[in-house]
């Protein structure tokens, strides 16, 4: 018997003593449900977490008692839906500990974020031979923007390069900062290998430059805690329901001084203050950023998902994944025939891997005849996968309520992809 | 359909360890098409020779999961030595028995394609029908010498 066989033999809820497992895992109703005649075990937690029976119920009691719409009426009910929406400003600012809640603008995720200053701050601050510098390990979301925002401009996209563990080559990053690199957008996790990036070092290293930094926190929020004023970060961009929100909803945290000096992204209700047909004075931030009716019942089940997620503990949290991702690295390495994708000396909670002979599809389709879901493909980072050099990954990815007899399951499943594949 | 090996069959696997007329362009091609899957990464080749209406020889180049690859394998072994109409009638068989309900129900796959039909395995997992057929469309687009890149996403 292995070593990492012996953990299983566990209770689930005595490898972290800080989690309540068991009450955690009644807390997700989704979960207790069977897929193709087996118990779900749900493994792709990087694409989106399941969701707490209090943020459905947040948002269920927002339409049954609370709908209204938001910053406009003189009703009761307007009253308090403006009052709900702002609460959960409030608690994304504790959140993130942004220095102010108007540093907060409401989104309708990472992509919308990053494409907001990509469009808002790149179009008023970058020019033609400026620079934007991204890291090869970003999603396409943290890359198509900023082409864009250079195909509009003028400006150049530069790729910090990561080695073969998946991590950014930190002495290459310095070196292609200089006088005109006028924006850094990396990601704090990258979603498709798990490394934790250096940001705090990153963010220190591009100020020296005078150069603004957007961390895409999208993989990060609901693994660690997050200080945007401890990173020094510029921008922070993250998605609700990742963090055990709703979908459609997420975050762009901005220095003040920074969004202040921003242009509106879109134009429309809600982002003004007094508009005539010759010209509009807009609203202070964030609303200036917020046109139109939001999203308030995605926003107060967000603020149900980061009171559930502060309730339970980021450090519990992410000291219960690293359980699971170190037992499962161990299980899966000690197989033989597993190529691990992603080796970074930091990573979050998640593991791509390829079983040789197989590709990430069909140990996709295995694993979900056996009830485990997993995603398999290239994680929307296609570049990761040509460094790589292979086309698609199959990718597991752990959230609070995963146990190791799951993670035990997953390893199960590779074994029978292996059964299948032997050449 | 409960068994994995209903879709992973032996004879799948088989021909996903050791694709026919791979990786192969036959000399005096002259009908070519491009598959590709681009949210999955399938991408495979179809090169056809046809002299006189008929499939005289046939090929593929590419990579793909396991599904993907074994289809395209046999639809080679299919199509070859066939004339046009005939690789277009198995292509319009094997396209209604992997998406269309009733062709499954109705009628006896394996007097509609022969050994073709292990792939009807594939109905059971509905996002990864696209994988059984996308060499099929790519044939079909080669002898209709369509331009441009086939996908069936």
């Amino acid at each position: 018997m292995s070593a990492a066989g012996a953990v299983s033999h566990r209770p689930p809820d005595a490898l972290s003593p800080g989690l309540d497992l068991d009450g955690i895992r009644a807390d997700f109703p989704i979960l207790h449900q069977e897929i193709r005649g087996r118990p779900l075990i749900y493994l792709d937690n990087g694409a989106t977490v399941q969701k707490p029976q209090v943020v459905i119920d947040t948002v269920s009691r927002f339409y049954r008692e609370g709908n209204a719409n938001v910053h406009r009426g003189v009703h009761t009910l307007s009253q308090r839906a403006t009052e709900a929406f702002e609460g959960a400003r409030a608690k994304v600012q504790r959140f993130i500990n942004a220095a102010h809640s108007r540093e907060v603008v409401f989104v309708r995720g990472t992509t919308e974020a990053i494409n907001l200053v990509a469009q808002s701050y790149g179009r008023t601050h970058i020019r033609s031979g400026d620079e934007v510098l991204i890291t090869e390990l970003e999603h396409h979301a943290n890359i198509v923007p900023w082409q864009l925002l250079c195909q509009q401009t003028g400006a150049s996209l530069r790729v910090a390069p990561i080695d073969d563990q998946g991590d950014v080559i930190f002495e290459e990053y310095v070196k292609l900062l200089g006088e005109r690199t006028r924006l850094v957008a990396v990601s704090h996790v990258s979603n498709a290998l798990g490394t934790i990036n250096p940001v705090r070092r990153m963010i220190e290293a591009a100020h020296e430059h005078g150069a603004p930094v957007l961390v895409d926190g999208a993989q990060a929020a609901p693994h660690m805690a997050i200080d945007v004023q401890a990173l020094d970060s510029d921008f922070y961009a993250f998605s609700g329901h990742k963090v055990y929100g709703p979908t459609g909803i997420g975050v762009l945290y901005g220095k003040a001084a920074l969004l202040e000096a921003m242009p509106p992204y879109q134009g429309g209700g809600e982002m003004i203050r007094r508009v005539t047909f010759e010209e509009t004075q807009y609203a202070p931030v964030p609303f200036k950023f917020e046109a139109g009716t939001p999203n308030v019942a995605g926003v107060v089940g967000l603020g149900a998902a980061v009171d559930y997620v502060c309730g339970i503990g980021l450090e519990a949290i992410a000291a219960h994944e690293a359980t699971l991702l170190h037992h499962a690295t161990g299980a899966l390495t000690e197989l033989g025939g597993i190529r691990i994708i992603g080796t970074a000396r930091e990573k979050a909670s998640l593991l791509s891997f390829l079983v040789e002979g197989a590709h990430a599809h069909d140990i996709g389709t295995i694993m979900d005849h056996h009830g485990i879901a997993i995603r398999a493909g290239h994680h929307c980072a296609m570049p990761v996968m040509q460094h790589f050099g292979v086309p698609a990954t199959a990718r597991a990815s752990f959230a609070m309520y995963n146990t190791l007899d799951e993670v035990n399951a997953l390893v199960a499943g590779v074994r029978k992809v292996q059964e299948l594949f032997a050449l | 359909m409960n068994d994995l090996r209903d879709l992973y069959e032996e004879l799948i696997l088989e021909h996903n360890r050791n694709p026919r007329n791979y990786p192969k362009k036959p000399e005096g091609t002259n009908h070519s098409a491009h598959g590709f899957n681009p949210l999955c990464g399938d991408e495979f080749h179809v090169h056809l020779r046809v002299e006189d209406g008929v499939v005289q020889d046939v090929g593929f180049e590419g990579a793909g999961c396991a599904i993907s690859t074994a289809s395209a394998s046999m639809m080679t072994q299919a199509v070859k030595g066939k004339t046009v109409e005939q690789a277009e009638e198995l292509f319009s068989n094997v396209h209604a028995l992997l998406t269309d309900e009733s062709a499954h129900d109705t009628s006896d796959p394996t007097e509609l394609v022969g050994k073709l039909s292990v792939l009807v395995g594939v109905k059971d997992y509905p996002m990864r029908v696209k994988c059984a057929t996308l060499a099929w469309h790519t044939m079909h687009a080669a002898l209709d010498d369509q331009r441009g890149t086939v996908t069936t996403e």
